[in-house]
């Protein structure tokens, strides 16, 4: 599909050769600000209906009754969907193929095991009208206890933790390490259930043409939410068309296709008109994934001088009963400080929730602002700065494996971001500096760390007759982005200026772009970019190194560049030949070419590859209120190569903001008796507003990997959380001396 | 939704007729009522909107010295209205302290009144609860209440009433103007909210079909401009209901307090004047450790509800807090961060 607006809508940038390292603004950001931009909501084909989520309000156990005909007989309601009717499915929705595939409520029987669980779905032909329906179902329950908190059921070893990495894992002997160690310390931390609150609530208009399905749904992975609907439904993937030019947000909830999505397009097969289901904020608390809570306990052994002799970290979380992700926190142990012991060990509890699933820096976010906590501990055991600690711990090989790095300008990170924050004149003890108006104030710091990962991504491009070129590929914007970053790595592909270059991409019918996910959707589907703009390209300079009339006949593939919608001789630039004219001498209309991106298996086993990052923060705290405000953040990051700073500034910024967010303000609040989150709204489930972060700064550090990919390209989408919510905890510990240990930090935490 | 009907009568006594009939609601800015539509937790069967009535949208200047501020004057019209907050400037800070700017422009002075608790359990249509269903019970009672009441509370209901604006005005004895069936007649903000007692449901005033037409500030409430504020600690910076908050207002003559005036907010049902304290500052000197026995008597009664004693400790501090920023002054201009500890009001102490 292609855009019905033009993303061009901007006037050219004056600049030289490359499109790739250019500020360039958003090309959808016109769009977005004039509403132009057409969100999966905002799709009405003719004929629409409306579907409204019944949910549970019990945690755990049947539902005994629904008054189907209260709800029938309101004017309006088409159809009640509920276990009785529900169309047949050609795959058992508990079904698990494989561990990427999650278990989904789908009405397949009358068991309520989390809250907000549907349980029966109203189709009307209006929105108030299946809403008022789906109150009139006045459902009756047989409920059971709740299993709630993180004792309150029986732990386990996982088989798996995040995408199915050892739940426990040793390098060394850590008691030994303990034992040998001059000074040690032990702290447990805890942090509280997350859910994703994207702005833009999942969302799906579904219609059926015979055994054809058309969709709009917000979608971080097209072609896997088409594979698995197509498993739901039996029908060739083919058959389904999603289209997911905008996404409000997804922050890993979008990047399954989740159960109320699979209802609107089996309430559009109930009824056999299109249905259009937008799930309300509060219905976002449950079926669409979770960040779970988690226990963690940190045991760190330190010698003489302040080397680390061992790293226990221990991580006690949650998955739902009925299926399996174990939030991976320890593991965040694994790559940021040298030691010649580090296990790293989780167990897990099943509670009466929805599935918890990826969430923005899944595991590595729970797991550093408990690391770097315990290092800010273990830093003032030793009495050392906390940066001098760091340094003094610098893994120059990644500590579990013992791979070298690909790349690592942590260093660089360090030394610049202290310097802009003006770390040297740091007090190394607590609750010693005030400001003119006398509050606490305090300094801390903490490492950023993700891991520089590929998936899959493939990519089609075109050079037409009118020397115009087409990228083509699956991605996904989800507002990080992709529209510009893409088009600029299209046009630097295909030799073209960005406004010659017609990129396509929000759509299930182009090439499989893979997840935009894992930070790796810029380094993946640009790399299937870059590739088949090359193959397109040598396409072109064949046809014209191959032709006698051409005048760069005879230069051979490698002796051709291309630049502004030309072929030079590398050899001879004043000999060149401009696209259009090649195709015209061959007589054709256009040429296409092919490109993959993947991760190379072989640098896979040679190299650790990781992007890398410092941040500093400065809290300033009510002394009796303990009140608490981020006056000042600033954070280092290399992260291999950018392609637009502009966009990667905004991602390191959304990243550290929630860094803020996760130390001081955000949690599910759930009564611990129903199980019932408190709070499922944007008023009460608090993130930083603007006055929370008034000074954010990033820097963007040079950074050159030659094996992460051709391009150089690590990932910048999640980092910015780790690293930040340590840095916020510690300094809130360097302005009052209370160490914090449950996040988020409260008031009364405060109140000495 | 439930289907309602919707009425917008041309004058106040057609209003007022409406209302009366039972299971209708007045519409205000909707700010409060639709969320509460919305969610399940009242399904009025008749909207009254009055916001296009206008004789209910004027701030008038009273020959006695009075102010009278029409029900619907916007929450961000009336902070903003230049001699207002100069003359009362706590209840501008305290005003400005409340929501977002998108919810002040739409809030009016009887729905800021009228809103009702934060509570989540009153929100939560599954949770039992006696406000919203009599006798069903008080889920928030051993459930998630750390922010719940520390005052006034009964077993019936640990609610607290969540209200920014009302906080200086009870303290500056504001009187609620109310026409209903048999008339107007005013009743003192003190007394226009209720204890919940055994009758949480029961948390005004109001008889069915009364209007709030107007709330009215007596002439005294302009002598405390020069030394008023509002103080409201929250967990974010800025858009937080007040985990406790408090105004103090004081005459202070030759380093002795002529008059005093003390109200928290976030800790009752109600917002909660505190006499006893006033007393204790009444012609005492104006310092701190007076601020603090003004403190300590104003949370004499209180006792936690839940996991909520930290408030009762905190509500002391932020009592001291607030009566130093009064006797140090009124700033000349409100402060960026509106009733923030961090707007770096003058004369705040931090080095406790
Ligand atoms: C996200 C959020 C954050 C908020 N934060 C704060 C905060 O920090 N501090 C704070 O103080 N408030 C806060 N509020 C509450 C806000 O101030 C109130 O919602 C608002 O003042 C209500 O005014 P309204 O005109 O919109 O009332 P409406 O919603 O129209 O009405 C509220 C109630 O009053 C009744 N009513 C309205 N006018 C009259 C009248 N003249 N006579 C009789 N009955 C009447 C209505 O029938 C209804 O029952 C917040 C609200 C939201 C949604
Ligand atoms: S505290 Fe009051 S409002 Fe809250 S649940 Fe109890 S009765 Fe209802």
């Amino acid at each position: 599909m292609t855009l019905e607006l033009s993303l061009n809508q901007q006037p050219a940038h004056a600049r030289q050769g490359s499109s790739i390292g250019q500020p360039l603004t958003r090309r959808d950001g016109f769009l977005k600000v004039t509403g132009a931009a057409r969100y999966a909501a905002d799709n009405h084909p003719p004929g629409m209906l409306h579907a409204v989520l019944a949910v549970s309000s019990i945690t755990r156990g049947r539902v005994a009754s629904l008054d189907i005909e209260a709800a029938k007989a309101h004017a309006g309601v088409v159809e009640v969907m509920t276990p009785r009717n529900r169309p047949a499915l050609a795959a058992d929705p508990d079904a698990k193929d494989h561990p990427f595939m999650f278990r989904l409520d789908l009405l397949q029987n009358d068991q309520v095991r989390y809250p907000n669980q549907t349980i029966a779905v109203v189709i009307a032909e209006t929105l108030e009208a299946a809403t008022e329906g789906a109150a009139l179902l006045s459902p009756r329950y047989e409920a059971l206890p709740a299993r709630v908190g993180l004792d309150d059921a029986e732990s386990f070893v996982p088989r798996g933790v995040g995408v199915g990495g050892p739940a426990v894992q040793h390098k060394g002997d850590i008691e030994a390490g303990l034992k040998s160690a001059r000074t040690r310390i032990e702290a447990t931390y805890e942090t509280p259930a997350q859910y994703h609150n994207a702005m833009e609530p999942h969302a799906i208009v579904a219609a059926w043409d015979g055994d054809r399905l058309s969709i709009d749904t917000p979608s971080q992975g097209l072609a896997m939410a088409q594979g698995r609907i197509a498993g739901l439904f039996g029908i060739a993937p083919q058959n389904i068309h999603i289209r997911s030019p905008f996404l409000g947000g997804g922050f890993g909830s979008k990047g399954m296709i989740s159960g109320p999505q699979v209802l609107g397009i089996l309430a559009a097969r109930l009824v056999g008109r299109p249905v259009k289901l937008v799930l309300r904020r509060e219905q976002m608390y449950g079926p669409v994934g979770h960040r779970a809570p988690t226990r963690q306990t940190l045991r760190m052994g330190m010698d003489g001088e302040g080397r680390l002799t061992a790293i226990h970290h221990h991580a006690k979380t949650a998955s739902s009963t009925f299926d399996d992700f174990f939030e991976p926190a320890a593991d965040a142990s694994h790559t940021l400080y040298a030691s010649p012991a580090i296990t790293t060990s989780h167990e897990a509890v099943r509670l009466d929730t929805g599935t918890p699933l990826f969430m923005r820096a899944p595991g590595e976010a729970t797991g550093s602002i408990a690391l770097e906590s315990a290092i800010d501990e273990a830093a003032h055991a030793c009495g050392m700065d906390p940066l001098e600690f760091r340094l003094r711990n610098h893994a120059e090989v990644e500590p579990m494996t013992g791979k070298p790095f690909s790349s690592k300008a942590l260093r660089e990170c360090y030394s610049q971001a202290a310097k802009a924050f003006g770390w040297a004149s740091r007090p190394l003890q607590p609750r010693l500096m005030r400001d003119a108006d006398g509050f606490l104030t305090g300094w801390g710091m903490g490492t950023a760390t993700f891991p520089a990962i590929m998936f899959q991504a493939e990519a089609r491009a075109v050079l037409k007759a009118d020397g115009s070129g087409l990228m083509e590929t699956g991605a996904q914007d989800m507002g990080q982005g992709a529209w510009t970053a893409f088009a600029q790595i299209a046009a630097d592909g295909l030799g073209l200026d960005i406004e010659q270059v017609d990129f396509r991409a929000g759509s299930s019918d182009l090439p499989n772009a893979g997840i935009a996910g894992g930070s790796g959707h810029t380094a993946t589907a640009g790399m299937a970019i870059h590739n088949a703009g090359a193959a397109v390209i040598a396409r072109l300079a064949d046809l014209a190194t191959g032709n006698e009339a051409s005048p760069l006949f005879g230069a051979g593939n490698e002796g051709v560049l291309a630049r502004g919608g030309r072929l030079y001789r590398r050899d001879d630039e004043s000999r060149s030949e401009s696209y259009a004219e090649i195709l015209a001498r061959a007589g054709l209309t256009e040429i296409e070419g092919h490109g993959k991106g993947a991760p190379d298996p072989a640098s896979q086993e040679t190299y650790a590859k990781h992007a890398h990052g410092a941040v500093f923060a400065e809290v300033k705290v009510d002394p009796d209120f303990g009140q608490i405000r981020v006056t000042r953040l600033v954070g280092a990051f290399a992260a291999g190569r950018v392609i637009n700073p502009r966009l990667v500034r905004s991602q390191y910024y959304g990243g550290m903001i929630w860094g803020v967010s996760f130390a001081l303000h955000e949690e599910a609040i759930t009564d611990r008796r129903s199980g019932r989150i408190q709070n499922a709204n944007l008023a009460e489930y608090h993130v930083p507003v603007n006055a929370d972060v008034p000074s954010v700064e990033a820097l963007l550090v040079h950074e050159d990997d030659p094996y992460v990919n051709a391009l150089g390209i690590k990932g910048v989408g999640e980092i910015g959380i780790t690293g930040t919510a340590g840095a916020v905890a510690n300094a809130v510990w360097h302005a009052t001396g209370v160490r914090p240990r449950r996040f988020p930090i409260r008031i009364e935490d405060l109140l000495v | 939704m439930r289907d309602f009907d919707y009425i917008r009568p041309a004058t106040i006594p057609d209003a007022i007729a409406a209302a009366a009939e039972p299971g209708s609601a007045y519409l205000a800015g909707g700010t409060n009522l639709l969320d509460l539509m919305k969610g399940g937790v009242t399904s009025p069967e008749r909207i009254v909107d009055i916001s296009r009535l206008p004789e209910l949208n004027r701030i008038e200047r009273l020959d006695d010295g009075g102010l009278r501020i029409g029900a619907l004057v916007r929450n961000a019209d009336l902070a903003h209205d230049a001699a207002f907050a100069r003359t009362y400037p706590a209840v501008a800070e305290a005003l400005l302290s409340g929501a977002s700017a998108q919810l002040r422009n739409a809030a009016t002075v009887g729905g800021n009144l009228l809103q009702r608790t934060r509570c989540s359990y009153f929100y939560d249509t599954a949770s039992a609860c006696n406000k919203r269903e009599p006798s069903a019970g008080c889920a928030a009672l051993g459930g998630e209440n750390r922010l719940h009441a520390v005052l006034g509370w009964s077993d019936a209901c640990i609610a607290t009433h969540p209200s920014d604006f009302c906080v200086p005005l009870v303290a500056l004895d504001a009187v609620v103007e109310i026409e209903g069936k048999a008339g107007r007649r005013h009743v003192t903000l003190a007394e226009f909210h209720r204890l919940p007692g055994d009758t949480p449901q029961r948390e005004n005033a109001l008889e069915p079909g009364d209007l709030i037409v107007a709330v009215r500030l007596p002439a005294e409430a302009a002598s405390f401009a020069a030394n008023a504020r509002y103080l409201k600690v929250r967990e974010r910076t800025s858009y937080a209901f007040a985990v406790v908050s408090a105004a103090a207002a004081l005459v202070v003559d030759g380093g002795k307090i002529r008059a005093a005036r003390l109200a928290l907010g976030g800790v009752a049902a109600k917002p909660w004047r505190s006499r006893s304290a006033e007393a204790v500052l009444l012609g005492a000197g104006a310092n701190e450790a007076n601020f603090i026995r003004a403190a300590d008597a104003a949370l004499a009664d209180a006792s936690p509800s839940g996991d909520n004693a930290f408030k009762i400790e905190l509500a002391r501090r932020i009592v001291v807090r607030a009566l130093m920023s009064a006797q140090a002054g009124t700033p000349e201009r409100l402060p960026a961060l509106p009733a923030s500890p961090f707007s770096n009001i003058p004369g705040a102490r931090h080095d406790a």
